[in-house]
């Protein structure tokens, strides 16, 4: 009898062990299937509609445009719909165009920005060491139909961001939903691949 | 013995007058010595900004060494203690706090600062319009940042002010403070309340910046400090000491030299007297004759000891039964001649030079005059050195053997002449750093810590004078306007500007006068968030803040206060001799430099703006332009000194033939110094042009005893004036020499030129003298 609490205790690190680590590295082989699937991909152009609920606004924000990705990070992101405008993420800086303007900032500078961008660009060059840099990362799914689900880890970007799910087909990804901790969300969905 | 006696009285007198003058005068190590006595308006500007400006003030700080989280608690710990000295104006780490209270001040004050805000903006399209952009951004990554302001300030005032003030020039941020990009250093950028001509203050603050590292944390952690204080701070240690180091091993090397010559040390005590004199009446007239000595000039004075010291030379060795009547005219020749050639510098506008003039004329006189009324006086009865005859034979039979190679002096011309040809591109250096005695180690690290900082050194900069501060801001604002299409168009990347963070009282009035009230907005924003996606009645707090900035107080400085934004307005509006001058830095668009089509248009734009009284300052191209002047003025002189020397010789002598004995060998170590300079590929400043006008006035010195000796029927003894010369050249060698070890371009360069070039100059006087009759001892056989 008295040798029997050590062993639950052991027992029970041992659980808790295991699914600590589970939950680090969720690392079921299709994960790193889908990474590797991801990081062979070098470049993509696809069509986007975006949909954003604020809380503040009476209706949501609709935008469509392109997308443009090359490898390993530069991320394009041309709206041209309801009123054009491009971002680029090109080596951790963020250029946005309006009209004239054109706006430059370096996302070191802005952590509040980072989830946003870096949680896409880092699926989509399957960098995990990005994602998990920044997120919790669960993955659910096969290969043909999976989902990512990032969360944040960083206590000042949890605060905005709570999570981040992402579905794709082996190496498309076909939606991000960001939800936010105040309850605003957004849903971008993505078409087809454009044609040259 | 009356006369002598006179003699040392009055020698005692003005020793002690000079003494008092030199002990009451005001010593200098600051740039002015290499600022015009009388500038232009232009280079008022330029020294103002040199003095005053604030980029004069600007000192970066960066600590390195241990953990990023040690150097972050440093930085934060540093920046606390600078901040509460009042020291200093402004002491930025990056830290949170003031980041924050930046931002604070600017949201604060968005409808004073703004500059879209017009009337247009608040009709009901124009709300429309920015309501509609403000929306854009929300839908886009950096909605993240505008979210939490957006009901306060839905038409974007904040995210444009911040457009304005440019991109985040700023440098990273890690464990929250300021690094370099590479993380291992953390930054501070620290601006001093002292101007930049004020070294005394600028020391004490950079102790103060040392002393506030706690000394444990000394060993783990190092601080780098850098900008115009620190350097000029640095300057002027290193020139107070390279001025002690350098008179001290010359004065201990000439002593030297004479002792082994003399074996006396009364001999040697008694050289000191002329070459002391001198320097006392060389430092006195200087106190007199400028506002204040520079160090430099005592550096160069260091060259006096090798000069003066030749008198008593030729008074001891050349036996003083012939002094009176043979030996002294010919010093008194050779005395008039250095004259003339340091006279040559007294016009001069670089205040350096004509201190050195000065100092040297008056030195040179003094030394000659005791030498010559007061040393032979003092000789004691039983005086005597060593007697030089026999190693002055020596040396007289190796100088007839040497005449035979003298034909081959034609190759000096012709040597010298084919590498300055080779070189002629790249001869000469016309940029004022070719005197900066700071070492390229130290604006190296300069240029990477502003590199970091992203405190680029600023080239360009538009001053704006007016009568009054408020005049001054408000011509500010007028030219922001002119320049801001200049940025769109490419021709400038940016520029900073007083009026952003403090617009003029007209400005901020007319903004606040564009701003509808409660009733009238609440109506229009109705009517503009129509077909928007947000209700008007979720902007309540817009309502409320526009309310509060139609009715606020203007912005004055006392607003600024707490941010580091109040350091950029001080310093950018600075109170000048005129009134006040608003500076408007600007930026190019990819490199340091605007090209020649970008300076001209923005010459343009600023004669279009009549009202206003501003002129584009090119900081280094004024200051190049300046040491360029100075460059073609000495060259200048110096040829006019070298005419005023022949002129002088010709005087004298009254034969061409016996001119130009005297001159052809000055002539020919010039070129060959030139041409070895110009072979080891250094690039020509200015104060090897000087030394080029010393070689001609010290050798003239040689030349004028080979005449002497060479005259019919001889004078003096031959071997004994070559002994005399051979010592007098050696001391004055040793004592250039030194000088071209100087750590300070300006003292090296001079060394580097007389040291060569008054050796060859004896060599080529003594192969180029004819032939001295033979001594007294076997008369002349007639021929």
């Amino acid at each position: 009898m008295r040798l029997r609490r050590p062993g639950v205790g052991v027992l029970i690190l041992a659980l808790a062990a295991a699914c600590a680590a589970a939950a680090q590295t969720t690392a079921p082989p299709a994960f790193d299937e889908l990474l590797q699937l991801l990081a062979a991909r070098r470049h993509g152009h696809v069509t986007f509609t975006e949909m954003q609920h604020l809380a503040m606004l009476e209706r949501p924000l609709e935008s469509s445009g392109e997308l443009l990705y090359d490898a390993p990070d530069r991320l394009e992101k041309r709206t041209l719909k309801p009123k054009a405008q491009t971002l680029i993420l090109e080596h951790g800086v963020l250029t946005a165009r309006r009209g004239q303007r054109t706006h430059v900032m370096e996302l070191r500078d802005y952590p509040q920005v980072v989830p946003f961008v870096e949680s896409i660009r880092a699926t989509l060059a399957g960098d995990r060491a990005a994602l998990e840099r920044f997120f919790r990362v669960q993955f659910d799914g096969t290969l043909a139909h999976w989902t990512l689900l990032l969360v944040p880890v960083d206590a000042t970007l949890a605060g905005t961001v709570k999570d981040i799910r992402i579905e794709g087909e082996r190496d498309a990804v076909r939606t991000v939903e960001i939800r936010q901790s105040d309850g605003d969300r957004s849903l971008l969905s993505i078409g087809p691949e454009v044609l040259p | 013995m009356t006369r002598p006696g006179a003699a040392g009285l009055i020698w005692a007198l003005l020793v002690i007058i000079a003494a008092g003058i030199a002990a009451r005068a005001t010593y200098t190590a600051d740039l002015s010595a290499f600022l015009p006595r009388s500038p232009s308006a232009t280079q008022r500007l330029l020294i103002e900004q040199l003095r005053t400006g604030p980029a004069a003030r600007l000192i970066l700080v960066a600590l390195e060494g241990a953990d990023a989280r040690t150097r972050a608690r440093l930085s934060v710990q540093l920046a606390r203690e600078l901040r509460s000295d009042p020291r200093f104006i402004a002491v930025n780490n990056g830290d949170a706090a003031s980041l924050e209270r930046d931002r604070e001040f600017l949201f604060r004050h968005r409808y004073l600062l703004s500059e879209t805000v017009t009337p247009q903006r608040f009709t009901v399209a124009g709300l429309h319009a920015a309501i509609a952009d403000s929306l854009d951004v929300l839908a886009s990554p950096e909605g993240a940042l505008l979210k939490p302001l957006f009901t306060r300030d839905p038409t974007g005032e904040m995210l444009g002010i911040l457009e304005a003030l440019g991109p985040g020039r700023g440098p990273r941020t890690t464990e929250g403070v300021w690094s370099s990009r590479d993380g291992a250093r953390a930054l501070l950028i620290v601006q001093t309340r002292a101007v930049g001509s004020d070294i005394d203050a600028q020391q004490a603050a950079c102790q103060a910046i040392r002393r506030a590292i706690p000394a444990a944390d000394r060993r783990a952690v190092r601080l780098l400090m850098s900008g115009p204080p620190v350097f000029a701070v640095a300057s002027r240690a290193m020139i107070k000491g390279e001025v002690m180091r350098l008179s001290g091993v010359s004065a201990a090397l000439v002593a030297l030299l004479l002792l082994s010559v003399y074996r006396s040390l009364p001999a040697l005590l008694l050289t000191l007297v002329p070459v002391a004199s001198g320097a006392l009446a060389g430092v006195a007239s200087v106190a007199l004759g400028f506002d204040a000595v520079h160090g430099i000039t005592l550096g160069f004075g260091i060259t006096l000891i090798g000069e003066a010291v030749d008198y008593s030379i030729y008074l001891f060795i050349q036996s003083a039964a012939h002094w009176r009547h043979s030996v002294w005219p010919t010093i008194r020749l050779g005395v008039l001649t250095s004259i003339c050639g340091f006279a040559a510098l007294l016009p001069s506008a670089f205040p350096g030079l004509a201190q050195l003039g000065l100092y040297s004329v008056t030195g040179l006189v003094a030394a000659a005059l005791v030498t010559r009324f007061v040393l032979p006086g003092w000789l004691p009865r039983t005086f005597a050195i060593r007697d030089l005859s026999a190693p002055g034979e020596r040396l007289a039979r190796a100088v007839q053997k040497l005449r035979g190679v003298r034909s081959a002096l034609w190759l000096v011309p012709l040597l010298a002449g084919a590498a300055l040809y080779m070189h002629r591109g790249t001869l000469w250096n016309r940029a004022l750093s070719a005197l900066n005695p700071i070492p390229a180690a130290d604006q190296a690290l300069d240029e990477q810590l502003r590199a970091e900082a992203g405190a680029p050194d600023v080239r360009y900069v538009i001053v704006a004078s007016a009568p009054d501060r408020e005049s001054a801001l408000a011509a500010a604002q007028t030219l922001g306007a002119l320049l801001t299409p200049l940025i769109d168009q490419g021709v400038i990347g940016g520029f900073e500007s007083p009026a952003r963070y403090l617009p003029p009282l007209a400005v901020q009035r007319a903004r606040q006068g564009s701003l509808p009230a409660p009733s009238v907005l609440s109506a229009r924003l109705q009517e503009a968030a129509a077909g928007l996606p947000v209700s008007a009645a979720r902007l309540q707090p817009f309502l409320l803040d526009v309310e509060r900035a139609r009715t606020a107080p203007p912005l004055t400085s006392a607003d600024l206060e707490g941010t580091s934004l109040a350091a950029a307005a001080e310093s950018l509006l600075v109170r000048s001799a005129g009134g006040w001058s608003a500076l408007l830095p600007l930026y190019a668009v990819a490199s340091a430099d605007l090209s020649a089509d970008a300076v001209a248009r923005l010459r343009a734009a600023l004669a279009q703006a009549r009202s206003v009284h501003a002129a584009l300052l090119d900081l280094q191209g004024e200051a190049d332009r300046l040491y360029s002047g100075y460059l073609s003025e000495a060259t200048q002189l110096a040829i006019a000194g070298f005419g005023a020397i022949v002129l002088l010789l010709w005087v004298a002598l009254r034969s061409l033939a016996r001119v130009t004995r005297v001159v052809a060998p000055l002539a020919l170590s010039v070129l060959a110094v030139a041409g070895l300079l110009a072979a080891l590929g250094e690039r020509l400043t200015i104060l090897h042009v000087v030394g080029m006008l010393l070689i001609v006035a010290v050798g003239s010195n040689y030349a004028l005893f080979f005449d002497r000796s060479s005259a019919q029927p001889p004078q003096g003894s031959v071997p004994l004036t070559l002994a005399s010369l051979l010592v007098a050249n050696t001391a004055t060698v040793l004592t250039f020499g030194v000088l071209a070890c100087s750590r300070i371009p300006v003292l090296a360069d001079l060394g580097s030129t007389v040291a060569p070039g008054t050796l060859l100059a004896l060599w080529f006087s003594a192969l180029l003298a004819r032939p001295p009759a033979p001594p007294d001892a076997a008369p002349p056989s007639g021929s």
